[in-house]
C-alpha cells in the first residue's frame, strides 16, 4: 500500500533527506516516487527502459532507469518490500527471489535483464491469512529473530528442496551421482548464502526438515 | 552505478558487431560479479551487451568423447550434468565448492573464467591498485596479504585469482573457445588463457578487445579418482586460501593444479612427475620459486599438506 502523501513515514524522510540535492535540481512534485537512494532518480545520462515481466502472478510493466536492480524494482517501484536489501553485494542472501523457480540475489541482477520472467518474491509464497508451509514452519519452529534475512530465508528453503528433489548434489554429498538426501549437513550447506546475523541457524534448519518430511 | 545503455542481442555474430560498435562495452551474462564492481564504480562500462539471449547454453558431447560446454550454461546446471558428474568429476566438484546456490544459479561458465580477483585492495578504491588504477601501484604488497598470491606474482601486483572451476578446468585441459568482432573463432587453452601479471596486471586474460567467448571445450574423459579440496576459514560460501584439484590414475600419476596460490590456476606439468613421491617433494616442485609474504607463508605448507590428504583419499 502507498502511504497517503501527508502521513510521511520514517523510510519517506531518510529517503527525501538523501535526495535534497536532486531535489533542488529537479524539484519533485508531492507525491511523487522516491528513488532508492542507489537508484538515482533518472536525468540526462540515465537510460530508461521498459521492462515486461510477472511478479507473484501479476503481469507487470515498469519503466526503469538500467541501473535498476530487480531487488530495487520490486521493493521501489513494486512496493512488494518483503525481499530485503542487506549487504546489497550478493554476500547476504536476504534479496533471495525466485526467477523462473530458481533462486538468485535479485540485488546482483538488473531489472532489464528480466524481459518475460516469472519472479516469485517471499508476498508470492503465501500470505498471513494462507501461509506457505515453510513459512509456517519458520513461525513455528522460531526459525528468526529480529526477521530481516527472513523472506530471503524463505525463498532460498523453498528453492533448496526443490534442487533437492531435482538431484542436484551439493559440496557435502559423498556421492555425486546419488541422489542426494535431506540432512542437516546438506540443509547447512546449501543454505550457506543466506546470513543470520542473530543466530537462528538451527531452528531454520528444523524448519526446512519439517517441511522436507512432510508429504508432498 | 554510473550510467550505461543497454541491448540485447540475439546471436554471438550480433553480440560481437555491437562490441565492435562500443569499444568500452561490457558483455554481462550471470552478471554477479560486473555488477557487484560497477556497484563500487570500480567497472564503469557505458554500454551493456546482455549475451543471456545468444542461445550459448547447452552441453553437446563432441567427436572424439569430449563435451562443448556453452558459454551461459549455469554453473549449477554444469555441476549437475550427468555426464560431468560421470567422466569430470572434478568440475562438478569445483563448482560446487564455490560461490552459494543463489549465485551459482546465476554465474555462467564464461563469466566464472572472467571474473575478477576478491584483493581487498583492488576492491577498495581508497586504495592503490595497479590492477583497478594501471601505474597507481599496489597496496596489497606490504599490506594485509593473508589471502593473496605466493607465486606467479609481480612487483605491480599479488593478486590472486578466485575461481575454482578454472582450476579443475586446468587440470582437464580444457579449452576457451571465442568469437572476435570481425567473426573469426580460436581456441585457447587453459593453459594460455590466464596472464601472469607481470607490469601489466590489469590484462587478465589471452582475450582481446570485444571476442566473446562462446564455449568451453572438454577433451575426452580421462578416468582416474578425481578430487577437489578446498581449505578455506569457513566450511562453505568462501574463497580459497589454498584448493588442490588433483586427477589421480591407478599407475599413480597425477595431474595437480593449484588453486588461491596464484594469478592464475596453478599447474606445473614437468612438476607432476614428483607426485610418486609423495606431496614434499611434488609441491617443492610445483611451488619451486614461490615468494610468499610473511602473513602468507602458511599457504607453501598448507598446499603441501593438502595435496597429502588428497593424495592419501586417492590411494585409500
Amino acid at each position: 500500500m502507498r502511504t497517503p502523501d501527508f502521513a510521511a513515514t520514517r523510510r519517506d524522510l531518510v529517503m527525501g533527506a538523501t535526495l535534497t540535492t536532486a531535489a533542488v535540481a529537479t524539484p519533485r512534485r508531492p507525491g511523487a516516487r522516491a528513488a532508492a537512494a542507489d537508484t538515482p532518480a533518472t536525468g540526462p545520462g540515465a537510460p530508461v527502459m521498459k521492462i515486461a515481466f510477472t511478479v507473484n502472478g501479476a503481469a507487470r510493466t515498469l519503466d526503469v532507469d538500467t541501473r535498476t536492480t530487480l531487488l530495487d524494482a520490486l521493493r521501489e517501484h513494486l512496493d512488494l518490500t518483503g525481499s530485503k536489501k542487506g549487504c546489497d553485494h550478493g554476500q547476504c542472501g536476504a534479496c533471495t527471489v525466485l526467477v523462473g523457480g530458481r533462486r538468485i540475489n535479485a540485488c546482483l541482477t538488473l531489472a532489464v535483464m528480466h524481459q518475460g520472467d516469472e519472479i516469485t518474491t517471499v508476498e508470492g509464497l503465501g500470505t498471513p491469512d494462507r501461509l506457505h508451509a515453510m513459512q509456517a514452519a519458520f513461525i513455528k519452529h522460531d526459525g528468526y529473530q529480529c526477521g530481516y534475512c527472513t523472506p530471503g530465508q524463505i525463498c532460498s528453503s523453498v528453492a533448496v528442496l526443490e534442487e533437492i528433489r531435482a538431484g542436484i548434489p551439493s559440496h557435502v554429498s559423498a556421492e555425486l551421482e546419488a541422489r542426494p538426501q535431506v540432512t542437516p549437513a546438506e540443509i547447512r550447506e546449501r543454505m550457506s548464502g543466506n546470513i543470520c546475523r542473530c543466530g537462528a541457524y538451527s531452528n531454520i534448519v528444523d524448519a526446512i526438515t519439517e517441511v522436507a518430511e512432510r508429504p508432498a | 552505478m554510473k550510467p550505461f545503455t543497454y541491448e540485447r542481442p540475439a546471436s554471438p555474430a550480433e553480440a560481437a558487431a555491437a562490441a565492435a560498435r562500443h569499444p568500452a562495452a561490457k558483455f554481462i551474462a550471470g552478471g554477479t560479479n560486473l555488477l557487484d564492481l560497477m556497484k563500487l564504480q570500480i567497472e564503469a562500462p557505458p554500454h551493456l551487451i546482455d549475451v543471456n539471449g545468444l542461445g550459448l547454453d547447452g552441453i553437446e558431447p563432441m567427436a572424439g568423447g569430449g563435451l562443448r560446454i556453452g558459454a551461459l550454461v549455469r554453473n549449477t546446471d554444469l555441476a549437475a550434468d550427468a555426464r560431468v558428474r560421470r567422466d569430470y568429476a572434478l568440475l562438478s566438484r569445483a563448482l560446487l565448492a564455490g560461490a552459494s546456490g543463489q549465485l551459482r544459479n546465476k554465474a555462467t561458465t564464461a563469466g566464472n573464467l572472467l571474473q575478477r580477483t576478491r584483493c581487498p585492495y583492488f576492491y577498495d578504491t581508497n586504495m592503490a591498485c595497479n590492477k583497478r588504477q594501471p601505474g597507481s601501484g599496489c597496496a596489497a604488497i606490504g599490506g594485509v596479504s593473508r589471502q593473496l598470491a605466493v607465486i606467479g606474482h609481480s612487483e605491480a601486483c599479488i593478486a590472486t585469482n578466485p575461481s575454482d572451476m578454472a582450476v579443475a578446468l586446468r587440470a582437464l585441459d580444457a579449452a576457451v573457445e571465442t568469437i572476435a568482432a570481425d567473426g573469426a573463432t580460436r581456441s585457447i587453452p587453459m593453459a594460455d588463457f590466464h596472464r601472469l601479471p607481470g607490469d601489466t596486471p590489469q590484462r587478465e586474460t589471452a582475450l582481446r578487445p570485444g571476442e566473446l567467448i562462446t564455449a568451453v571445450t572438454l577433451p575426452a574423459p580421462v578416468g582416474g579418482r578425481q578430487i577437489y579440496r578446498k581449505v578455506r576459514d569457513r566450511a562453505s560460501y568462501a574463497f580459497a586460501l589454498v584448493s588442490v584439484a588433483a586427477i589421480v590414475q591407478r599407475d599413480g600419476s597425477a595431474r595437480v593444479a593449484l588453486g588461491g596460490v596464484a594469478p592464475r590456476p596453478w599447474r606445473v606439468e614437468a612438476a607432476e612427475p614428483e607426485v610418486a613421491r609423495g606431496a614434499g617433494p611434488a609441491m617443492r616442485a610445483i611451488l619451486d620459486g614461490a615468494r610468499p609474504t610473511h602473513e602468507n607463508a602458511f599457504k607453501v605448507t598448507l598446499a603441501e599438506r593438502t595435496l597429502g590428504a588428497v593424495l592419501a583419499e586417492a590411494r585409500g
